[in-house]
């Protein structure tokens, strides 16, 4: 691979190292920051698999013959923080959004390519000082919710490290979602209108602003929190006159948008892969826009929804039940239009939309127990229970997490020049599907008949269930197995794949794989229609032999 | 000649829903009901249980059949029909899901109106029974009034405690104060929680209810229960290392039975201390 420079500088020394170890430096090539991201995301990821695979193993047996009790705690709740801030959101936001929205824009790079470095270089630090805490002292073991006054109470080292970490993690993503907002407003290639970016440009627009309006605040509740346990003031200490509750409707503020944060980049990312691979354009992209605009509204007005059995006065229950049921309104507006854009299409079967399609009906499933969720007297019941826990592996890992297995598929051609393997891509997608659907389907089933969540031990009667999930979680460590092969040894040998092996409309597949520092040789593509796939209806000529099934099959419900 | 499409569709989507409302009326996650509130709450999850059948197997079977009927044949190279919208189409699947969605809301405001949550945390005449009522700062998962309500009793108070980590049960009318909680069957019991350290959460998975037990701030929680028996009381929110063990049982017992079990546990053990329980 060679890098060409633009002429003015192609005879001046590079400042930056050039090779592999760019991908060690503070560069400021989006591209770069983008692949920085994934990986770092992905090596969090193994641990936080690993850890996962810990708290599944002490829950083979209903006893705590694992773990200490101690380091159970400890373990869940790294787990959850480095999943969260360390895996799904560094990867849906800073690795897609990085790599793609300047592409999408028409711009050579991010409207603050250094302010974009230093988002990226403070997630190595933030993580390894959170992972470190374990072995410092002891790491926080007060869940990720960090709830007061429990983690008022558990060793203070810990749960200081662990405030650290979460507020550069913080910091990292709202410098991130300034970059976001101002690059698509800013710098978009004159001519190229709002309504005509692609659409994860308008999810990571929608997303940027929860990012921004809501991360504030989780930072100003950490660092109260902070001062509760270094400096012994009562904010949220009740002995101390504070309010416990206080807290929960602060950390939820930024919280429940944050589910927004990991999800609505995933259904941006869908919507670039569908079109695509079934050859057809992206179905409703007005209404699709209207719809990410009404969620980040939504988002922000239904954090309570977390706290039903705290202390909520029934107005605020029946308030947060009514707005959190309408988010699966431009939710499902959502997910009929990737069905219509499915319906007629000429769809290949490969990873890309195998992952896509196995997160339709993940997110579907993890919609539908939502919306239950949400309605008080039903949460009562299952609040705090495997149910919950069913219920949000089935949104950011059925969801988000086969979404960004689904984008590498699709743009690891354009990365490397090289494409994948399908055969192992299709097994890693089994293997994950089946995995995933055994290790947290069941879960609903325990919680609902009375697991608590966040247990080292449990009732007996939940032995034999829980060690099917456990045999799932197994599964889905194993599908990891020929992703990693398949990634690192297409790197190598794997077909060259052209520069765009799809014959995709999108602007970052119209240059070269991979891409030029920055992006194009010449000017930026101007596309007013990156979903302009298909023929006219009235034209079907091209593929004569399969346009009589078109016909048939599209018929009843597409009058144009 | 083939018979036409729209009726094939009919025809699916009539079973879809046949198909939903019997998985939801036939098949049973859910543990055995033991209170007043649980066959109410067995009702919602029904309905809600269908619902979620028939969108789930619909749009799985949408693109199972996509997938299968759209694929792409090998050396196929063409493209699907150019349609980027549908107006009236997207209006409508806008519409129908806000229609459901608010059915499924105010649905679920009746029910938990009928289960007593809506109900206001005390009234007048209760004051003198919890000192804890009037606080301001009180708030109640099912309040006591509406138990009140629904069964025409007095609700027998207890007491409960909860820390790091166990359950106290006191029950201010007999003196008793005990691990396992005792009531009777049929009769109204109104709980007043504390929290001496962290915040804990009561959960009974037979009587379909929980409530956190906040520091600082005390809750209150009112259930009937209906049939006899022992059951779990599981602690629902992580309190620390021993989370998982923190649990005790509530026995509901038959009034005699339990007027027996207050006798036998009342500190001064006199005679007429059957009698200051409200049974």
């Amino acid at each position: 691979m060679t890098l060409t420079l633009s002429p003015p500088s192609a005879t001046a020394p590079p400042l930056q190292p050039q090779g592999w170890l760019r991908y060690l430096s503070f560069s400021t090539d989006h591209k770069v920051i983008g692949l920085q991201y994934l990986v770092c995301g992905f090596i969090f990821y193994l641990v936080g698999g690993a850890l996962a695979g810990a708290i599944r193993t002490e829950l083979l047996t209903p006893i705590s013959d694992f773990l200490p009790r101690e380091t159970y705690n400890e373990v869940l709740t790294l787990h959850g923080t480095v999943m969260i801030f360390l895996w799904i959101v560094p990867v849906v936001n800073g690795a897609f959004g990085n790599y793609l929205i300047p592409f999408y824009v028409g711009a050579r790079d991010m409207a603050f390519p250094r302010l974009n470095a230093v988002a990226f270089w403070l997630i190595p630090p933030a993580g390894l000082l959170l992972i470190s805490s374990y072995f410092i002292a002891s790491a926080a073991q007060s869940g990720w919710t960090a709830y007061p006054p429990l983690s008022l109470t558990t060793p203070a080292t810990g749960q200081i490290i662990w405030i650290l970490s979460v507020l550069l993690l913080g910091g990292s993503s709202i410098f991130g979602g300034i970059n976001f907002i101002a690059t698509i407003l800013k710098l978009r290639r004159p001519g190229l209108k709002l309504m005509q970016m692609p659409m994860y440009c308008w999810a990571m627009l929608g997303t940027s602003i929860l990012v921004v309006l809501s991360t504030p605040v989780l930072a100003g509740t950490l660092v109260l929190l902070s001062f509760d346990i270094i400096a012994h003031t009562g904010f949220f200490n009740p002995s101390l006159g504070g309010n416990a509750v206080v807290y929960q409707h602060l950390f939820w503020f930024y919280s429940h948008p944050a589910v927004y944060i990991m999800v609505l980049p995933a259904f941006g990312l869908v919507s670039e892969i569908l079109p695509v691979h079934a050859r057809k354009p992206l179905f409703g992209y007005t209404t699709m826009v209207y719809s990410i605009m009404g969620i980040v509204f939504l988002g922000l007005i239904v954090w309570a929804h977390h706290m039903f059995t705290s202390g909520t006065p029934p107005w605020m229950r029946l308030f947060f039940t009514i707005a959190t049921s309408f988010i699966a309104v431009p939710t499902g507006i959502k997910f009929f239009n990737w069905l219509a854009t499915l319906w007629g299409g000429k769809i290949a079967l490969n990873s890309a939309m195998l992952f896509s399609c196995g997160f339709i009906l993940n997110f579907v499933f993890g919609g539908i127990t939502g919306v239950a969720l949400a309605q008080v007297p039903f949460d009562i019941h299952v609040h705090d229970t495997y149910f919950v826990v069913g219920h949000f592996h089935y949104i950011v890992y059925g969801g988000t997490v086969f979404v960004i297995f689904a984008s590498i598929y699709h743009w690891y051609p354009k990365v490397t020049g090289r494409m994948l393997n399908e055969p192992l891509g299709r097994l890693h997608f089994l293997l994950t599907f089946v995995g995933f659907n055994l290790c947290f389907a069941p879960q609903h089933w325990m919680g609902l008949n009375g697991m608590p969540r966040r247990v080292a031990e449990y009732d007996p009667q939940f032995e034999l269930i829980n060690q099917v999930s456990s045999v799932g979680a197994l599964l889905m460590a194993v599908s990891t197995l020929p992703f990693l092969v398949n990634v690192i040894l297409s790197a190598f040998r794997g077909e060259p794949a052209g520069d765009n092996p799809w014959n995709a409309l999108t602007p970052e597949w119209l240059t070269s794989s991979p891409p030029p520092v920055e992006n194009w040789h010449g000017e930026a593509p101007l596309v007013h229609e990156p979903y302009g796939y298909g023929v006219e209806p009235g034209s079907l000529s091209l593929a004569a032999t399969s346009g009589r099934d078109l016909w048939s099959a599209g018929d009843p419900e597409r009058k144009p | 000649m083939r018979i036409p499409a729209a009726i094939l569709t009919l025809l699916a989507g009539m079973a879809l829903v046949l198909t939903g409302l019997w998985v939801g009326q036939n098949i049973n996650l859910l543990p055995e009901d033991a209170s007043l509130n649980a066959p109410v709450y067995d009702e919602l999850f029904k309905v809600l249980f269908s619902i979620g059948t028939i969108l789930l197997i619909g749009i799985a079977g949408l693109i199972v059949y996509s997938l299968v009927r759209f694929r792409r044949v090998n050396g196929d190279q063409g493209d699907g029909v150019a349609i980027e919208g549908n107006l009236p189409l997207e209006i409508l699947w806008t519409a129908i899901p806000a229609v459901v969605v608010l059915f499924v809301g105010i649905y679920s405001y009746d029910i938990y109106d009928r289960m007593g949550g809506m109900a206001p945390l005390n009234d007048h005449s209760m004051h003198a029974m919890h000192s804890d009522a009037g606080d301001s700062r009180t708030w109640a998962g099912i309040s006591p009034v509406a138990m009140e309500a629904s069964t025409g009793e007095p609700p027998l108070p207890v007491d409960v405690t909860a820390m790091q980590f166990a359950f106290i049960f006191h029950y201010p009318d007999a003196g008793i104060t005990a691990g396992e909680l005792h009531v009777p069957v049929g009769q109204p019991v109104a709980l007043t929680m504390k929290a001496n350290d962290v915040i804990h959460a009561f959960w009974v998975p037979q009587f379909r209810l929980k409530q956190d037990v906040i520091p600082g701030q005390p809750t209150l929680l009112s259930f009937t229960a209906t049939k006899p028996g022992r059951y779990p009381i599981v602690c629902a929110e992580l309190c620390g290392p021993y989370h998982g063990g923190m649990r005790s049982t509530v026995v509901v017992e038959e009034p005699q039975t339990f007027a027996d079990w207050v006798a036998q546990n009342s500190p001064a053990a006199s005679p007429d201390a059957p009698t200051a329980v409200q049974s």
